[in-house]
This record gives structure tokens, sequence and C-alpha cells, in this order.
């Protein structure tokens, strides 16, 4: 684990998710993983839920995992590696095993975080297991290929939410689990964006030493699902954050802090026109839409700046 | 074949006790002392976990207890925590067990040695909470080794061994016991209970060949397993459940050196000399005991095979104790909607195929939802099987015992 989180320490650290896996050309996930592990360091031990992480890392007989890793099912990955973090600690309790600091660490996507396993999330939050949950979103289940989660943005075009004659795309909001996490009342809760690293990092690292449980809400473009150039992941993170669509901040004990202001603040409609999920809503009968769209985050951009005290 | 045992005499004097199941068990796990115990309260086995829950909170017991917020949540942390190495226990019933159906593949998949106490429950719906099998019997094929128990001494004794038989490394698979609910979960019966010290020494150390927490050695626990693999993994659980009928076995006969009460793949009782034989599982092979008493009053020859072992199914050892009877009748607690008969006494004809034999054979479901069973109706039973030995007629084959109609 490099102390100093600098790139020229970063980038000669050895990979814990090592190079080979089949994840595309383009996709933040591995970024992600990559820059939460180098931040965190060893020991630790990975639960990854199913979906594109597990499938492209694991292989058998390949795997990408320099580190102890499990996988169970789609729904279950926080009591999986909750059930590994109980387990610790009673061997540690019971002197069966030294207390080296293991750090538990959950990698899920949103499908797998917001709509089917948010019941196994919410438990392992309530009964105080000490873990990090990273969910990776990327707004849809992309694995399966491209179906509307209740991550996936209005308006989205989606396998599931198409636009048609009598459709713009998703008709409802996505839900805002990030503060259902932090409603939990546990230490340390954060969204982060990997072309925003050292905010990242550091939150990775908040989260290992809350002394509890904790969420880090990653937002992971996918190029595949979300119909842009793949060369173009991290301009597309930096517009969600600069047009308030994705909001850099922590929850640090029930207190809000906001770690990023836009100046300028961006319309939404620059973050919608990089994509071609949302291609559908740059013709002029669907700009009530994109309205619609701008209105709503606006608001919740409201409510955050309240909540963090931010005048 | 004989079903009989040898009694050897007991290592340890045992301490009667008045219990019920869950009570019994309960007990039996704080003699275990398990590393985690993940489990989620559903009647009938809530006794368990309440009980449990008061060794913890006495410190008695060592145990991390996940007071986890579903049975698949429990079955996960199960997961979870057997893979980190150390001793995992759950228990559930019916519509729980249900509910982790799912992760309980992913539990033998893996090769976790949990072990799970089932009470059994029926299924929902219409919603009934009382005793049938229609709860482990539906997860018959998810690769765990399944026994059963017919009374409260049966539970506790049977909790003890299925540890050794998970933890054995030629079975490496997760194990149930399971017992019939309320009839035994919740009535207290005589039992002998062995001292702490002779469990702890009985299930002794447990080091698992692989760990998550060994993070100096990582490895790899449930990757994807495509079409170049994954049969084989099948076949390698195939082999290791066929394995535990000879584990099961010797755990049974050490556990009968360390109680006095042996333990086999199956029980008879007045068989060697009996042509109309009724086969069973649970609470209701004490009762049908009973019924064989008075029959055998009247002269009739009648007798009794109680199955402890159901997966893996001892399907040679079934045809050369019962290959030659005249009629046997099988008892079913649970329906297998559209088949021929209920689960049990398809695996009897289906031993008997395989072994090329075809004696007289009647299936006879019972007991859905709790509804109660006497000796008189099981006499009733042996009766049938008399008249079916004059006749030769087994029409209809599935008969339902104790139903209006």
């Amino acid at each position: 684990m490099v102390l100093d989180l600098k790139l020229e320490n970063v980038s000669v650290e050895k990979d814990l998710l090592a190079p080979g896996h089949r994840l595309c050309a383009g996709c933040a996930e591995p970024m992600t993983i990559r820059q939460v592990l180098h931040a965190i360091g060893e020991p630790v031990v990975v639960g990854s839920s199913t979906g594109c992480v597990e499938v492209t890392t694991t292989p058998f007989p390949f795997s990408s995992w320099r580190v102890p890793w499990i996988h169970s099912a789609f729904e279950n990955v926080s009591s999986t590696i909750c059930g590994a973090e109980a387990m610790y600690r009673s061997l540690v309790r019971q002197g069966k095993m030294k207390d080296e600091g293991i750090k538990f660490v959950c990698f899920a996507g949103d499908g797998a975080t917001y709509d089917i396993g948010l019941q196994w999330i919410s438990g392992c939050m309530e009964r105080g297991h000490k873990y990090i949950y990273v969910c990776l979103n990327n707004e849809a289940y992309m694995n399966t290929g491209i179906q509307r989660s209740s991550a996936t943005p209005f308006g989205a075009w989606t396998t599931t939410s198409p636009d048609g004659k009598a459709s713009f795309g998703k008709k409802v909001h996505r839900k805002d689990v990030t503060a259902i996490m932090a409603d939990h009342n546990i230490p340390y809760v954060a969204q982060v964006s990997p072309h925003a690293w050292r905010d990242l990092m550091e939150k990775a690292r908040k989260a290992a030493d809350c002394g509890g449980p904790s969420y880090i809400n990653a937002l992971v473009p996918c190029q595949r699902g979300w119909r842009y150039p793949g060369e173009k992941t991290i301009e597309v993170c930096r517009l969600a954050v600069d047009t308030c669509v994705w909001p850099l901040y922590e929850v640090i004990d029930g207190e809000y802090k906001l770690n990023y202001n836009p100046n300028p603040k961006r319309p939404v409609k620059d973050w919608l026109s990089s994509q071609g999920r949302f291609k559908h809503l740059m013709t002029p009968e669907n700009a009530p839409i994109v309205e619609q769209m701008q209105a709503w985050v606006d608001l919740q951009w409201q409510r955050l700046l309240e909540r963090c005290r931010v005048a | 074949m004989t079903t009989e045992l040898v009694k050897p005499t007991a290592k340890y004097k045992g301490t009667p006790k008045g219990l019920e199941g869950d009570r019994a068990v309960a007990e039996a796990m704080r003699q275990m002392n398990p590393d985690v115990v993940a489990a989620y309260p559903i009647t009938p086995q809530t006794e368990i976990v309440m009980r449990f829950s008061d060794f913890v909170a006495n410190g008695e017991v060592d145990t991390e207890f996940i007071a986890v917020e579903s049975e698949h949540a429990a079955m996960s942390s199960c997961i979870g925590a057997a893979a980190a190495g150390g001793r995992v226990q759950t228990a559930t019933s019916g519509a729980g067990m249900a509910l982790m159906w799912e992760v309980l593949w992913v539990a033998s998949g893996s090769r976790l040695p949990i072990v799970m106490h089932a009470v059994n429950r029926s299924l929902s719906s219409p919603l009934n909470i009382h005793c049938d099998h229609s709860d482990t019997m539906g997860m018959r094929d998810a690769g765990w080794v399944h026994v059963f128990g017919e009374n409260v001494q049966e539970a506790y004794d049977n909790a003890i061994q299925m540890v050794r038989i998970a933890e054995h490394p030629d079975v490496m698979l997760p194990s149930l016991h399971a017992f019939d609910g309320f009839i035994i979960g919740h009535s207290v019966e005589r039992l002998e209970t062995l001292p702490d010290q002779a469990v702890k020494e009985f299930i002794g150390k447990y080091t698992p060949k692989y760990s998550i927490l060994d993070w100096r050695h990582p490895a790899t626990f449930g990757p994807m397993d495509l079409q170049d693999y994954f049969f084989e993994h099948k076949r390698q659980q195939v082999e290791a459940i066929q394995n535990a009928l000879a584990v099961i076995e010797k755990v049974g006969k050490e556990y009968g050196e360390l109680s006095g009460r042996p333990y086999g793949l199956m029980e008879g009782y007045c068989l060697d000399d009996a042509d109309y034989v009724l086969v069973g599982l649970g609470s209701t092979m004490g009762t049908a005991k009973v019924a064989v008493d008075m029959m055998r009053e009247s002269g009739a020859k009648v007798g009794l095979l109680k199955i402890r072992c159901f997966r893996p199914f001892p399907q040679k050892m079934i045809t050369e104790v019962l290959g030659k009877r005249k009629v046997i009748g099988v008892l079913d607690r649970s329906i297998s909607f559209g088949a021929q008969t209920g689960p049990l006494c398809l695996e009897v004809i289906a031993s008997f195929f395989t072994n090329k034999v075809s004696p007289n054979l009647v299936n006879y479901v019972y007991g859905m939802g709790g509804r109660d069973i006497v000796p008189a109706q099981i006499c009733q039973m042996f009766k049938e099987l008399i008249e079916i030995g004059k006749t030769g007629s087994t029409d209809p084959v599935q008969r339902f015992f104790g139903v209006r109609d």
C-alpha cells in the first residue's frame, strides 16, 4: 500500500487486480477497483456480486485476483463478505487467529445494489459489520445486456426502457441509494467518480478506517451501455460531476460534506448529449424532457447543498 | 442383510434430561460451540435460535451469532463464514428453507461443510406451520447430505454427528439433519446428553484446506465456470456425496462407542421374519413401532424399516433388506405433484429397478400439514398390505391416508 497518494507512487505499485481480465476497453470498473485497492492495500478480502466484474475476472481456471476473493450469488455479496468478517472476528476473539487488520470489501453493480440486493446490504449495515461496500454504478444491468435498473436515469434508453413512438425512455427518476445508506447512520458514506482519483482513494481510506460499515457509490460509465466511444470514459465521468448529475460528497458520522462544487455548473444537456443512450432526447419534441431532467438535477443539487450547509 | 447395530458399552455416561427437540439441538450447538451461527427465526425452528441466543448472551459459547434479516441472508453469511475457514451452523424450517433454496446450491457447489438443523414444516399455500417434509424434500437435489431423526434423542445425536460427516475430507459437503416440527421440535421427551468434553473430543478440531482469510495464499472462491469445467465439478460433487454413505456409517459407529447409541443408514424393527413391511422417515416411525407391536400380538408377520439417511440414498442396502418381502408400503409425508408417488417411494422404486427386484409395493401419503397419525391407522396400512399379499393387486399405487375425500 502506498502511504502517500501520488501518481508516481501508485503507478509503480503492484496491482491487486491483475491485468489480463476480460472487462471491455474503456470500462470504468477496473480503474475504480484498482484505485480502491491501491488506497487500502493488503490484507484485504474481496467479494463480488454476480455481474461484469465477476464473470470477466474469474473464468475458471483463471483468476485476475491477487487477493482472496469470493462470489456467491447476485443479491448477497454483502451477507457473504460479512459472514467472512464475522468469522474473522470470531477467530481473532477466540485467539485462533492473529488480528492483522484484514479489511473486507464488496464490489457490486447497481442492479445488485439498488434492486435485487438492497435488503442484504441494509441488514449488514444495520448490524454494524466492518466492511466497505463499493457500488460500481453503471446505471443499468450491463452484464445481461443493458436492462434498466432503479439506478438508471430518467429518459435513458435501455433494452427494457427503450424509446419509441410512445416512449421517451425510462419514465421515472433513479432512486437515491447513497442517501438511503446515509440514513442507516453508518459512520461513512461517499459518492465518487474515478476521474477524481485522489478524491476516490482518500474516501476509500476513510471508509477502511471508519471503524464500522461504509458505503461508496462509484459512477462507472459503461461505453457499451451508454453508447459513447470507449476513450471518452474519463471525460463522461467529469461531465457527470460538472453538470451536478453525480455530485461528489461524503457523509461522515451523519455530517454531509460537499467535496466539489463545479464552477461553472454545466447544463445537464452537455452530459445527455455525450451519450447515445440519450440521443432520442435531443429532438425538439423531447426538449421538455431535457428541461424536466435539468429541473430534477437542480432540485437534487439544492437539497444536497442544504444538507452540506453550503450557502 | 441385517439392519441390527451392535450396542457397544458407552465410553461416557449420559445425563438424563427432559427437553423439546429444539432445545436439545440448541444444547448440542452449545456443546459444539461453532465459530459462527447465522440464523433467522421461523416457526417451528424459533426455539433453537432463542435458546442459542441465550447461550451467546451468557457467554456460554464463543460463537459470533449473526441475527440476519432473512434465511437467504443466513445461508449467504454461512457461505462467507465457512469459506473463511471455521465451523458454521444454521437452523431453519419450511418457508425459510424455500427462501434459501438458491444459495443451498452455492453452499454445496462450493464444497463448504455447513451444518443445518432443519425442523420440518409444510410449505405454503395455504399457510401451515405444522409438520410435513415438503421443505427438506424440496431441496433434496441441492447436493446436501440429508438425514432424518425419529425423536428428541436422535435430533440431538444427529446434530453432533453432522459436523463430522460434513467435514470429512472424502465428503466436504454441507449437511443437514431434519426432525419433525412440533412433533419432535416442541415436544418434551427424555433424552441423554453427553458431557461437554465428550462432544468436544468427538467433533475434534477443524482445519480447512483453504480459507479466504489466508491472505498470504490468496484463493478465488465461487468463480464463473462454463461449458469447459462445470460438468467435471458437478461430477466431483456426485462422488463426494456417494462417499458420505461410508462416512455416515463410520461416524455413527464411533458415536455409538461414545454414547452407547450407534447409528447406521437405516434401522429395522421386527424385520427378520417380516413379510409385510412399512418404510418411512421421521417421528412417525416411533408411532409405527407401536403399530408393529399391536399387529405382532395377533401373529401378523409385519415389520418396519426406518430410513435415516435419505441423501445419499442407500439404494443397495434398501434392496438387500426389502427385495424379498411379500408386500411393502412406503410412507411419504410430502407430495411430488404430478409424480406417481411421494419422493421416498420414488427412491425405493428406483432402487428396486436398479437392482432388478420387484416386490409388491404401494405408497401411503399421510400427515400433510401436521395431520395427526395414530397407531390404529398404521395397523390399517398393515392390514391393506396383508390384503395385497392375497390379491396381488397394488392398484392404486399411491394412496392418501387420513384425508377426507
